[in-house]
């Protein structure tokens, strides 16, 4: 009797416990789907040519410049803190002694610079890039802004990538008579490469995401970041807006509360296809490496 | 000639002494097994003939190690000395690219760029590592998709590709299947004409099989080193006959 009645209570707790995971599940999928779902729905309609116009102007609010600016603020960004927070990854998790006071001062900076609120970044690059260093509201002071955001990001991800190679290849490799640089560039660099680009992967949707330290920084002028003699030369010293701060601007306003829903499905769009196209390039890279 | 002449090596890691005035030659031609319990130092002592040690911190030597009468640590550059002298792990490492970079890779990094040295070298030491005949139509593929004795063979054959003098293998079956053990056993047969072989084992029969010459190691000291004959049938002494009888270890 004791025995069948115990039996029961762990099949019941069983249909329970998965019923429970299931429906977290679910719904996790569900606040997706309804977010996702209810920008396209009323962002859609608004979708017209005019909002892909080259020239902003308040009545066709088009989002061209901003989505130029974008692109532009995430190269440049890119460009700037991937050398640096690689460097740093790798000289923390291949060169510098495991252990090492400096090592485990330069990782708590990082974790302490990664966890500090965009506002902030903002402030401090108002504070020195734009007024200090005479920028003023340009699109360099906003690329270097992010950089400092990004930094972290990249070399914690890098980092832990590196230290996740095994270190037979490194056996492997210096057993050969490889040097150093040869093992690091060859060997570990490139077995490290998905968890780098996941890291970068993370540092665009935070630069595409970024509002408040980009309207600080690079100010809101809904303007293509290109130079009087027009593209491809860009003027850095040009304020601009990004996607996200566009939004802001649309939205805050009250004016043009639709074309913000237009915008917002177009960034989801872009966002949607970097990672996708981030994703195919680290399966083709885990490919080739695994 | 001896490839290897080791005389009264003192090994440190920290203050812990891991080898203790070891002495021992190693001839070409000759496969020797370093046999001991866990701990003894044997493949410390495998690790100093081509300064892997180098990348353990805390690791001081005292003594004298020569490469056919070059000083290994002074008198050699490290890169050249492990070009020499190839080194087999006892797990399979292949690097994770192809076949043919994993072969390619110890040739070019000592300067061989000619595509059509490294086509050449390629077959020869897959050949040389009776492996070939099993990757030959796979050469682009990842390394890591072989079996795990295929894998170690590629080893084998990566160390081969930068025309070594001697290879040191640290227990190179220990991860293997019984066929696959085999078929190890057999390369190192073939390949000990051209090589001199240092093998470092945990399976007797291993070392009664293949080697030429064994010895015995036991808390960082050498205890006895002499024809692999003598050392299973008419040891010296009595801690060797202990050992190779399974009366512990």
């Amino acid at each position: 009797m004791k025995i069948s009645f115990q039996k029961n209570n762990r099949k019941f707790s069983e249909i329970f416990l998965g019923a429970l995971t299931w429906g977290a599940a679910l719904l996790m999928c569900a606040v997706l789907i309804y977010i996702v779902g209810f920008i396209v729905w009323r962002g859609a309609p608004y979708l017209k040519p005019s909002l892909f116009s080259p020239v902003y102007n308040s009545v066709n609010v088009s989002l061209l410049p901003a989505l130029v600016s974008t692109v532009y603020m995430t190269v440049f960004a890119l460009a700037l803190a991937l050398p640096f927070g690689l460097g740093a990854a790798v000289y923390l998790a291949e060169y510098a002694r495991r252990g090492r006071k400096v090592v485990r001062m330069i990782r708590l900076a990082t974790e302490t610079l990664a966890g500090i609120p965009s506002i902030i970044h903002g402030l401090f690059g108002m504070l020195f890039f734009v007024t200090y260093l005479g920028w003023g509201f340009s699109l360099l002071a906003g690329v270097f802004t992010l950089t400092v955001m990004i930094l972290p990001l990249i070399m914690r991800a890098s980092e832990e990538a590196l230290l996740a190679t095994p270190d037979s290849y490194r056996e492997g490799a210096f057993a050969l008579g490889a040097g150093k640089l040869r093992v690091v560039f060859r060997i570990v660099l490139p077995a490290a490469a998905p968890g780098v680009l996941a890291g970068v992967i993370l540092a665009v949707g935070r630069i595409v995401g970024e509002t408040a330290a980009l309207i600080y920084t690079a100010g809101t002028v809904a303007q293509m970041p290109f130079a009087e003699t027009g593209p491809p030369l860009v003027d850095v010293f040009s304020s601009v807006r990004t996607l996200s701060v566009h939004m802001y601007a649309l939205t805050r306003e009250g004016l043009h509360t639709n074309e913000g829903f237009a915008t917002a499905a177009t960034l989801l769009i872009v966002v949607i296809a970097v990672n996708a196209a981030a994703a195919r390039l680290a399966g083709r890279v885990g490919r080739n490496g695994a | 000639m001896n490839v290897f002449d080791i005389a009264a090596l003192n090994l440190w890691y920290g203050n812990f002494q891991a080898l203790k005035e070891v002495s021992l030659a190693a001839a070409d031609a000759e496969i020797t097994a370093l046999i001991g319990p866990s701990g003894c130092g044997k493949s410390t002592l495998l690790k100093t003939l081509n300064r892997m040690n180098d990348l353990i911190p805390g690791c001081r030597i005292s003594g004298d190690a020569r490469l056919r009468g070059q000083d290994i640590y002074t008198e050699l550059p490290v890169n050249e000395l492990r070009r020499r002298v190839g080194m087999v792990f006892q797990k399979p490492n292949p690097f994770p690219m192809s076949v043919y970079d994993n072969i390619a890779f110890g040739p070019r990094a000592h300067g061989i760029k000619s595509r059509l040295a490294l086509d050449e070298t390629v077959e020869k030491t897959l050949r040389a590592a009776a492996i070939w005949d099993e990757v030959k139509d796979r050469l682009r593929k990842s390394a890591l998709g072989l079996s795990g004795g295929q894998q170690q063979r590629l080893c084998i054959a990566r160390a081969l590709a930068v025309t070594p003098e001697a290879l040191l293998l640290d227990e190179p079956t220990s991860a293997l299947d019984p066929i696959s053990t085999g078929k190890i056993e057999e390369l190192l047969l073939t390949l000990k004409k051209d090589y001199c072989i240092i093998i470092v084992t945990h399976n007797m029969q291993q070392a009664t099989r293949i080697s030429d010459k064994t010895a015995f190691f036991l808390l960082g000291e050498m205890i006895e080193y002499d024809h692999t004959k003598k050392i299973f049938s008419l040891p010296r002494d009595k801690r060797t006959e202990d050992y190779v009888t399974g009366r512990f270890g």
